[in-house]
């Protein structure tokens, strides 16, 4: 990015003759840019239209009391107007320091974050650890790996669903449990054993794409580094903490970011293991898919206002995440 | 089970350090037959692991009776292809597939389309309004559905684009593109810039240079994006479950709930229903599979 050299004309930027006037300037920038402009304008009109003027819209949303009752909408012939009115930040206030504020938003939220830490946790351990597994001469590795990325090939929506026929009270795992007269927690009904199996199933989904891009990165480690490492003597924990580990920096500061997000984010699993059954096993954005769509009357005012403040965390840790490291000198790809 | 995994690895790269002992050789790269077999075992746990919910629902899906999945054992005798018959004839099945193929091909049409021209342009040319552009397609990333479902649900119904196959392609065309031009911007970065000089010195435009020269040499990094907004627009959940109304517009994720969340769960045609969904989908997945990843890890490794 600091690199001032349009690459596809070839000049050099920077060192520029004195400013010319703003107008001079746009008329130039026009000529100089027009196809660089007009090459990313259909995605920036796909992104404006319907990304971040929805996000503008929505924003606006959360400052009302609109809800299902009140939004403008069509009965049959009739047309009703949208009433509802500005309210200001009370959504926002409520959410967060309203008066059951803990059931609706806090306990979620600590949920929310338990689940992604843990989440990520075990994808990167089980993923790293398969990977260095894979990464040895061993026979039949390749069938091991198409058999270990199984749960990433089939679409999620299946497999939560096979996941839902084991778990379900006289499945095929309790039923196991019973054989080796161990307890039988109901995992689809008792809180604790709900997020238990959503971690389970969340971890299950996830460890593959872990796995392949990080049996990349090892891949990609130069083996000579192994050999000068091994002629000094270093003993295999050191060889994986001082060289494995370092060659995966920039491929694992990549996936743990795209791993939190999408385990933040992730909708899928939780919404099709439970559906609405669970009101304490949701993570915030099942939560807020909730409040808007899955309740009489949908209160979308408060369910935008839950993902505006989703938006909020995700932004801020990605920027502490960014600078962080940048402080240890590092490039973060995406 | 991830301590295990973990732990156990690091045996497994001792012994091999402590294997040049005097008598016996181990060549580098090759571990003691202890430490081999410790890293089968877990494989193959692993891989059972992995291999179980699906295969499971296989079985399921044999068994003619909605409650058989609580006496799984009495399948084995009455094993029949009863659901698959059914499902193909008797429901909607054939509709969902047609939603789906329009949208999933949709949107990885468009996308592909529009990410390919974004990541040339970000990454060939430094323009004014770059770093925030990137920012932003970073951002759009990590909007969480939340943020934008309501929005978009009135946004769509006041285009009157709610319930038809548009609307959803454009909504998961605002979920792809930004990743896919990611994507395409790492490809390009890898095609040598110097084929773009040649190309203006012979004197083609910009776009003539993007599509005559650029474009054939960046197929695989096409195919790779192309590879993910299809993956990802036939198993998106929210967006579809929320936009699609009348039955017969169910993509195959909204379709595959109607089993359950009616009156009584008719366990075993979802069953028969989802393995023939899944049939295809994971066969183009492992088809496509090793470009995806290495797709997907291009941009972690050269930014």
């Amino acid at each position: 990015m600091t690199v001032a050299i349009d690459r596809a004309t070839g000049k050099r930027r920077g060192d520029r003759a004195p400013k010319p006037g703003l107008g001079r300037r746009l008329r130039h920038g026009y000529q100089k840019h027009w196809y660089a402009y007009a090459m990313i304008a259909p995605v920036v009109i796909v992104l404006g239209v319907l990304v971040l003027y929805p996000l503008a819209y929505g924003f606006y949303l959360t400052l009302t009391d609109a809800n299902s009752l009140n939004s403008a909408r069509t009965i049959g012939v009739n047309e009703i107007e949208a009433t509802y009115k500005f309210i200001g930040f009370d959504n926002y206030a409520d959410i967060l320091w309203g008066d059951t504020a803990y059931d609706r938003f806090w306990s979620h939220f600590i949920w929310t974050i338990v689940w992604t830490a843990l989440c990520v946790t075990l994808h990167y351990t089980i993923g790293l650890g398969l990977a260095l597994l894979l990464n040895q001469k061993l026979r039949g590795r390749t069938l091991y790996r198409l058999i270990l990325i199984l749960p990433w090939a089939v679409p999620t929506f299946v497999t939560v669903f096979g996941w839902r026929f084991m778990l379900a009270d006289g499945g095929i795992i309790n039923s196991f449990l019973e054989t080796l007269h161990l307890p039988t927690p109901l995992w689809l009904e008792d809180t604790f054993w709900q997020r238990f199996s959503a971690i389970m199933v969340n971890t299950w989904c996830g460890v593959p794409f872990m796995m392949l891009s990080l049996l990349g990165g090892l891949q990609s480690v130069d083996a000579s580094l192994y050999e000068a490492a091994e002629m000094d003597g270093a003993s295999a924990w050191q060889r994986f903490r001082h060289v494995t580990l370092p060659g995966l920096r920039s491929v694992s500061s990549t996936v743990v970011l795209l791993g939190v997000i999408w385990t933040f984010n992730q909708f899928a699993i939780i919404f099709l293991l439970f559906g609405n059954t669970a009101p304490d096993a949701q993570i915030l954005v099942t939560w807020a898919y909730y409040l808007g769509f899955g309740q009489q009357p949908r209160d979308f005012a408060q369910s935008a206002a839950y993902g505006i403040l989703l938006l909020a965390i995700l932004i801020v840790f990605t920027s502490f995440y960014r600078r962080w490291l940048n402080r240890n000198d590092q490039q973060l790809a995406i | 089970m991830s301590t295990t995994t973990v732990e156990t690895t690091a045996p497994v790269t001792k012994e091999d350090s402590m294997a040049p002992s005097p008598g016996k050789v181990t060549k580098r790269g090759e571990s003691t037959p202890a430490a081999r077999l410790v890293s089968h075992a877990i494989l193959i746990v692993a891989s059972l692991i992995a291999l179980f919910p699906v295969a499971w629902l296989v079985f399921l899906s044999l068994g003619p009776d909605k409650d058989d999945y609580l006496h799984p054992g009495g399948i084995w005798s009455k094993m029949t292809f009863d659901n698959y018959v059914f499902v193909l004839q008797e429901t909607k099945f054939f509709d969902w597939l047609q939603t789906t193929m329009i949208v999933t091909l949709g949107t990885t049409l468009i996308g592909v389309v529009i990410s390919a021209t974004t990541g040339y342009a970000v990454s060939r040319m430094r323009f004014p309004g770059y770093r925030r552009f990137m920012w932003v397609l970073l951002v759009t990333q990590m909007f969480p559905v939340a943020v934008l479902m309501v929005p978009m649900y009135q946004i769509l119904s006041e285009l009157q684009l709610i319930d038809s196959y548009l609307g959803l392609i454009l909504v998961y065309c605002t979920t792809t593109v930004p990743y896919c031009a990611w994507l395409m911007k790492g490809y390009f970065d890898t095609i040598p810039f110097e084929i773009d000089e040649a190309g203006r010195v012979d004197g083609l435009t910009p776009f003539g240079t993007f599509a005559r020269l650029i474009l054939p040499l960046a197929k695989p990094g096409l195919a790779v994006a192309a590879f993910y907004s299809f993956l990802t627009a036939f198993g998106e959940v929210a967006f579809a479950a929320t936009f699609m109304l009348s039955d017969t517009k169910y993509t195959f994720a909204v379709g595959l709930q109607t089993f359950v969340s009616e009156h009584d769960a008719q366990r075993n045609l979802m069953a028969a229903t989802a393995v023939l969904i899944a049939i295809p989908v994971s066969a183009f997945f492992y088809f496509v599979q090793k470009n995806l990843v290495t797709g997907l890890t291009a941009g972690g490794t050269k930014g």
